[in-house]
């Protein structure tokens, strides 16, 4: 196991590179000057030509993406153009708050996906199956801002029952934590869930039919036996592909959620970057985020063969 | 076990900590301010903050007379030339540090000389100063500077402690220290900023409440959702929309005030290929342009009504306001006679770029849509902001709908849009008369001979229209009803002085 994640973790490195190179070159290629940005209103030409000196922006491009990568093989990211702080620091701050959110929203997700998915497998036909099928569909076609919002002014204005944006470290104080994330969480996994939950419904569909179900029924075994213990194991290595391939979903889907619940985490850091042209910080941000994914995929493979040992072999 | 007791210590910490009732005041604020270096920071949200942080020589009414602050007094020396200011004696930095006129020495220099310095057009016409004593400064200009004074009720005002900057370099803006009411305690970049009341402030007892939150929540909506909630007390630029909705609202009050700035179509009349269009060339078909909108129809389409119609650079309630050129009427018809005249009575295509946001694009769709009756066929292009300046800078461009934040002073408001050399002046406009008329108006001192001078610049710019100014923003702050003492000022500050809350 230990060498075949070696393996997988050597293989990535080239991807990193093409990954960082990929960013560097399209932010380049994005209309809008970041020193024009950072100038403020007055655009003084004076104050433009030092920040170009400063931050080497009158470097050709390779040149700057050379300094920029030497750097961050030491382990700098560089610093923030548009607040000063160190790129690192700032992710530091930001991916626990983006990581607790997709957890909870993960959690969810599956707490709302699976069961839904297999109890519509098991009922085939009948109107629990159609209803999931439904409540689905609609989780999947409403779009993550209206439904926030619509929250917000149903939970927080009117009812008052949850802060209606915001953030609170889950170190200072855990259960406002969990409810300030609460809401958003729940945005963010709804329409996971329904992605989920048709996906265990086709799993467990194609896994019912097949003979070793049918012998462990003949064998006299208890339903829910076979459901779970049977049925639901085989079906999980697919669901558990889709929720690696969920797990960018949901970082993309983060950037929305944070920006409507005003949360100041990975997503929300992005999307104000990009707006400014704050190019180290979306270079870092990208940079980390793509070793995530991978590491997350690293991850997926090394679950298949705990879930389905033949694969060990292969 | 031990979890549990942390818990339930931790539960009885939260409870005490209750009653010793520390006031905390939450403001929402629309962007995350950049960085907290007064020298370096750029934003209109951050002189918001700064208001609460970094006190500044002199400060403004809301009338926009200059007022002492950290200077109590000053003095133009016959020429206009030298200024010589004299300063407070009971003033300390956030960290200990005197405040004095080697202070204003410093910070003069930090201003002028700092490679990252914003500032530097700011105090450009500062040559050199003098610390006569420890509470006497004398600046030396290079030549009259009206504007200084404004300038110095701003963030090139702003003193900041000289052994802080001088140790933290670049990086001062994570960990400001200046002279305000407030100290800086922390900043979760695009989440809060949190000051605390500083103790040893020279007007301590105007300071009602013990801690100011800064939260930046940019959608409307939800910065309103949030003051309803009750996890805000106040909230800055509400939209023009909620106002009908927030005066309803028996928990909440509203105060306004007309911004100090504009927004307004900019043409390219100059600068570049893209200046050779019947727009650019013709000053008939841009004043036609002007004459098709109706501009009380457009606030209040897009604003509800609740900004103000404007034609000229300073609002029509401003004393620079050239009363001479009122703010006009919808005349489609001599809209159609100035076309044809310019040979166009078939009518004319033009091209504007508008920023991406829904506001500006309304607005610019209101304007297509008055603009075809007259003739004039608007294509709008949406620009993400900072491609759209960009363009615009670079010339490659039509026209723009931009607008401008606006200047106590008046030259702040003209001057580097409409002179030759103009740092902003990206519709590379240029016309001696004008140029004469706004540099000498910099020189004097005197408000009526000023007054002059901006009026006959304001009456050519009405016929030459290189900018079509539209309407002005007003400030609107929403509150909750158990916070008193606000007061709005032009500029869009929130001042705390006098402000309280009450539970």
């Amino acid at each position: 196991m230990l060498a075949f994640i070696g393996r997988r973790i050597l293989i990535a490195i080239p991807t990193v590179i093409i990954i960082s190179i990929f960013v560097f070159a399209l932010q380049h290629m994005l209309p809008g000057d970041p020193i024009l940005v950072m100038a403020g209103e007055e655009r003084d030409p004076a104050v433009i030509e030092a920040l170009r000196e400063k931050y080497r922006m009158n470097d050709p491009i390779p040149v700057q993406y050379l300094a920029w990568a030497g750097a961050a093989l030491q382990g700098d990211l560089g610093i923030s153009l548009r607040t000063q702080q160190p790129v690192l620091e700032l992710i530091g701050q930001k991916l626990p708050v983006t990581i607790q959110l997709a957890v909870m929203a993960l959690i969810i997700a599956i707490l709302i996906g699976i069961p839904a998915g297999v109890l519509s497998a098991y009922k085939k036909g009948t109107w629990i199956d159609w209803l999931a099928n439904i409540v689905a569909l609609s989780g999947l076609s409403v779009p993550n801002f209206w439904l926030g919002i619509m929250l917000i002014l149903l939970v927080s204005v009117k009812l008052g029952w949850l802060p209606a944006s915001g953030y609170q470290p889950l170190s200072e104080d855990p259960i406002q934590s969990i409810k300030v994330m609460l809401m958003p969480a729940f945005v963010l996994g709804t329409g996971i869930a329904a992605t989920l939950m048709r996906h265990t419904r086709s799993a467990m569909l194609s896994v019912l039919k097949s003979d070793y179900v049918r012998t462990a029924r003949a064998k006299g075994l208890r339903e829910r036996v076979v459901l779970v213990k049977h049925a639901l194991r085989n079906a999980l290595v697919p669901v558990v592909t889709v929720i690696t391939l969920l797990f960018g979903e949901l970082l993309a889907g983060a950037v929305l959620t944070e920006q409507i619940f005003t949360i100041p985490g990975f997503g929300k850091l992005v999307v104000d970057a990009v707006f400014n042209r704050d190019y180290a910080v979306v270079q870092g941000i990208v940079l980390c985020t793509g070793i995530a994914f991978i590491a997350m995929n690293i991850l997926a493979d090394a679950a298949y063969r705990v879930l389905n040992p033949r694969m060990s072999d292969q | 076990m031990n979890i549990f007791k942390t818990l339930g210590l931790a539960a009885i910490l939260a409870a005490t900590s209750g009653l010793v009732h520390a006031q905390d005041l939450r403001i929402g604020l629309q962007e995350d301010p950049d960085v907290l270096d007064p020298d370096q920071s750029r934003t209109f949200v951050g002189r918001i903050v700064y208001a609460s942080l970094c006190d500044k020589l002199v400060d403004i009414t809301p009338q926009l007379e200059i007022i002492p602050m950290l200077a109590t007094g000053w003095e133009w020396s016959a020429d206009g030339t030298e200024l010589t200011m004299t300063l407070r004696d009971d003033v300390v930095f956030h960290d200990g540090e005197p405040f004095n006129a080697d202070a204003v020495a410093y910070n003069l220099d930090r201003s002028k000389n700092f490679e990252l310095s914003r500032r530097k057009s700011e105090v450009s016409s500062v040559e050199s100063w003098e610390v006569v004593d420890d509470s006497t400064i004398r600046i030396k200009l290079a030549a009259p500077d009206a504007t200084l004074m404004a300038q110095l009720a701003d963030r090139a005002g702003m003193m900041v402690s000289p052994k802080a900057a001088t140790e933290a370099g670049e990086a001062f803006g994570l960990n400001p220290v200046c002279a305000g009411p407030f100290t800086f305690k922390e900043r979760i970049q695009q989440d809060r900023i949190v000051l605390e009341k500083f103790a040893d402030y020279y007007r301590a007892d105007e300071i009602l409440v013990d801690s100011v939150t800064f939260l930046p929540i940019p959608d409307t909506t939800v910065r309103l959702a949030n003051l309803r909630a009750g996890d805000l007390d106040m909230l800055e630029r509400l939209a023009a929309t909620d106002a009908p909705s927030v005066m309803a609202d028996d928990g909440l009050t509203m105060e306004k005030a007309t911004s100090l700035g504009y927004q307004g179509i900019t043409i390219n009349v100059g600068n570049g290929d893209r200046a050779n269009t019947p727009l650019g060339q013709d000053s008939r078909v841009r004043r036609a342009l002007s004459l098709s909108i109706d501009r009380a129809a457009l606030n209040q389409v897009v604003f509800e009504g609740a900004f103000a119609a404007g034609s000229q650079p300073y609002p029509p309630d401003s004393p620079w306001f050239n009363s001479a050129f009122p703010v006009p009427e919808r005349d489609v018809d001599a809209a159609k006679a100035l076309l044809a005249e310019a040979g166009l009575a078939d009518g004319v295509d033009i091209e504007v770029q508008v920023a991406n946001n829904p506001v500006q694009t309304q607005v610019m769709q209101v304007v297509q849509a008055m603009a075809a009756e007259a003739g004039i066929n608007i294509s709008l292009t949406a620009k993400e902001f900072a491609t759209l300046l960009e363009e615009q800078t670079a010339g490659n461009y039509t026209a723009s709908q931009v607008g401008w934040s606006g200047r106590v002073d008046p030259d702040g408001n003209i001057h580097q849009f409409m002179t030759t050399d103009g740092g902003i002046n990206d519709s590379k406009y240029s016309n001696p008369e004008v140029d004469t008329l706004l540099n000498e108006a910099r020189l004097s001192n005197d408000t009526a001979d000023r007054k002059a001078k901006y009026d006959a610049a304001l009456a050519i710019l009405q016929e030459d229209s290189p900018i079509v100014y539209l309407y002005h923003q007003v400030w609107i702050w929403a509150l909750d009803d158990s916070v008193q003492g606000f007061v709005p000022y032009p500029d869009g500050m929130i001042r705390l002085f006098g402000v309280s809350k009450t539970e």
